[in-house]
């Protein structure tokens, strides 16, 4: 430690306006406060620091993404060892091809997005924010593992400029940065984003994993499946090779979707880490479940071959998709999110709501707990307002009849 | 032919004072017509033209128009004009007619119409008008004309309908964008060229 100060020290003056990387002040700064805690302190009045600032924050939720993300990695080579029929594979082979697939991704997420944060930083002679920290890991864990790398880079350039920078960088955007990435390439490409070829990886990466594809095999997801399902039978859901698969097999996750979102066994870790160290709101969280089970609860009781989504029971619902990973990593995010302790149940209920209404009656969309967050961060601040002015008028109403 | 002021009125509304990117006129059509070029350059026409007679008809008559109902003596001659478009379109360009479908219609709504009549027509002479109406005409069209430039080639690969964008780099793996399309991303184009427009100007900058 004392060593990494003396060496920062000694570098610093380099780095400050004059010396000779004056140009990458916010930079340095970016990576002394990121190793060390800064030790500038108020000058006037009477603070009170916590030790957790926002780069601890980011690097906590980092380590509650970790067992979804490991298990997305593990998944997405088993996915592809089953598809190519040698599920026998080995859990290294199938780990070290995911890992292989999901990597480029991830870097390049991480390299847009930082790069433009670093120019945008520079030109406003800002701090470098760390805000894209978590963003730039949940992009490649949010999308299907057979997105083009360039369709990443595009999508992550794009959220970032136009749904951060514009609004004032981290902090001040609007809408979740990491999902208007999603949105983008769901709009932008959906031929990549949906259908059967998207979520199953059938091609070898550096000659890893080299095989053909068996012929029971059908890339399409358990929501995929359930959306085109015709007639008045109950609806079998199956793995990629045509087994079936329970509640349980949903929960753990050994199924085919998005890099992040398939268990959700390891969300809930994730879940648990961050409600034990107080960073995501338990209130939002456990709201998004309560009104997703409800909503999928009542399309259920009605269910109709019309809507053949509806007649999923509500267990299938919660466990499939991107519904627990929106709930727990997307919704709860604090800056798009609502504020007001009232506005969070209100907030994470119509989001649990919203994404199993979309995902039920919107048959253009088999999934729709990107859109419901997407939707609900605009409402936010509306919701906040309403609980705001209420709680003034219940005041005001209390003083008249304590005055009287 | 052109004095001082004539060339103030024509070339203002192409950037310090233009109907779109500054004033924000117009917006409707410009998310509904510019997914492709050619619609978008038939649009930015008939708007000069009609804005441009409209503008002179007006200023003819202004001294004759009794104030309490100058809006719907304009609306009627712009209405007038817009059926005249509408029909020629229908004649001879019928395919970008029919893409352009309500549109031309609603060139009677057009913002642009209406504030350059109030703005300008009525309390300026024909000629001045006219070069009003050719000037803000071509301002409008102009933006279009960029917007739609930017969406037929990100969303669809093509300018005229003409595929510009190699095979080879659909074979390699490149795709179109079909956000593009969508109404969404004019306006997202729209914003992009009012912020190169407002860094480039600074006396535009609110302080």
């Amino acid at each position: 430690m004392k060593g990494l100060r003396r060496f920062l020290d000694k570098a610093k003056p380099n780095f400050m306006p004059g010396g000779k990387y004056a140009k990458f002040q916010s930079v340095f700064e970016g990576f002394e406060t990121f190793l060390l805690t800064p030790n500038t302190t108020s000058a006037t009045g009477v603070h009170i620091h916590d030790s957790n600032d926002s780069k601890r924050t980011m690097s906590v939720v980092i380590l509650a993404l970790m067992p979804a993300l490991l298990f997305g990695i593990y998944n997405i080579g088993y996915q592809h060892y089953l598809a190519i029929g040698n599920a026998e594979a080995g859990f290294a082979a199938m780990f070290v091809y995911g890992l292989i697939a999901l990597l480029p991704k991830i870097v390049v997420s991480y390299a847009v997005g930082l790069g433009i944060e670093f120019i945008g930083a520079q030109i406003r002679k800002h701090e470098i924010q760390e805000g894209f920290l978590v963003t730039g890991i949940l992009i490649p864990m949010i999308c299907p593992i057979n997105t083009p790398v360039w369709m990443i880079a595009v999508a992550t350039a794009f959220a970032v400029v136009f749904a951060k920078e514009v609004f004032g960088g981290t902090g001040m955007n609007i809408f979740n940065v990491a999902l208007i990435t999603r949105a983008v390439l769901f709009f932008g490409y959906p031929a990549k984003m949906s259908g059967d070829a998207a979520f199953v990886a059938t091609d070898p990466v550096l000659g890893l994993g080299a095989g053909t594809v068996t012929d029971a095999f059908s890339g399409a997801t358990p929501l995929g499946q359930a959306a085109i399902h015709a007639g008045t039978a109950e609806i079998q859901l199956t793995n990629i090779v045509g087994e079936p698969i329970s509640v349980l097999d949903a929960f753990i996750g050994l199924i085919p979707g998005s890099v992040g979102e398939v268990s959700t066994l390891c969300i809930l870790i994730g879940a648990a880490i961050l409600l034990l160290t107080g960073i995501a709101s338990w209130k939002i969280m456990c709201s998004v479940f309560a009104g997703g089970f409800l909503m999928a609860l009542l399309a259920n009781t009605f269910a109709t071959p019309d809507y053949p989504v509806s007649m999923l029971s509500p267990g299938y619902q919660l466990c499939l998709g991107g519904f627990a990973f929106a709930a727990v990593f997307m919704a709860t995010d604090p800056v798009t999110g609502a504020r007001t302790e009232t506005g969070k149940y209100i907030y994470g209920f119509m989001i649990g709501v919203l994404a199993i209404l979309i995902r039920v009656y919107n048959g253009g969309f088999p999934e729709g707990a990107m859109l419901a967050v997407l939707f609900m961060n605009a409402f936010a601040p509306l919701i906040d307002h309403c609980v705001v002015s209420a709680n003034i008028s219940r005041r005001l109403k209390r003083a008249k009849a304590n005055n009287n | 032919m052109l004095s001082k002021k004539n060339k103030e009125v024509l070339f203002n509304p192409f950037s310090k004072n233009n109907p779109v990117i500054v004033q924000v006129l117009g917006i409707c059509s410009v998310l509904a017509v510019t997914a492709k070029l050619e619609p978008a350059i038939v649009m930015g026409i008939s708007v000069t033209a009609v804005l441009a007679f409209a503008n002179v008809i007006i200023s003819l008559i202004r001294k004759t128009i009794p104030t309490n109902i100058r809006i719907i003596v304009q609306l009627v001659v712009v209405a007038a004009l817009v059926i005249i478009v509408d029909q020629i379109l229908k004649a001879y360009n019928y395919e970008v007619s029919k893409a352009l479908s309500v549109f031309i219609g609603l060139i009677i709504t057009n913002c642009i119409l209406m504030g350059r009549l109030e703005a300008f027509a009525l309390s300026n002479g024909p000629w001045d008008s006219f070069l009003d109406g050719v000037g803000n005409g071509i301002g409008y069209a102009m933006i279009l004309v960029v917007v739609g430039f930017v969406r037929e080639l990100l969303g669809s690969g093509t300018v005229f309908g003409f595929q510009v964008i190699p095979q080879s780099f659909y074979d390699m793996g490149y795709m179109n964008n079909g956000l593009m399309i969508l109404p969404p991303m004019a306006l997202i184009t729209v914003a992009c060229i009012i912020w190169v427009h407002r860094s480039r100007n600074k006396d535009l900058q609110e302080k």
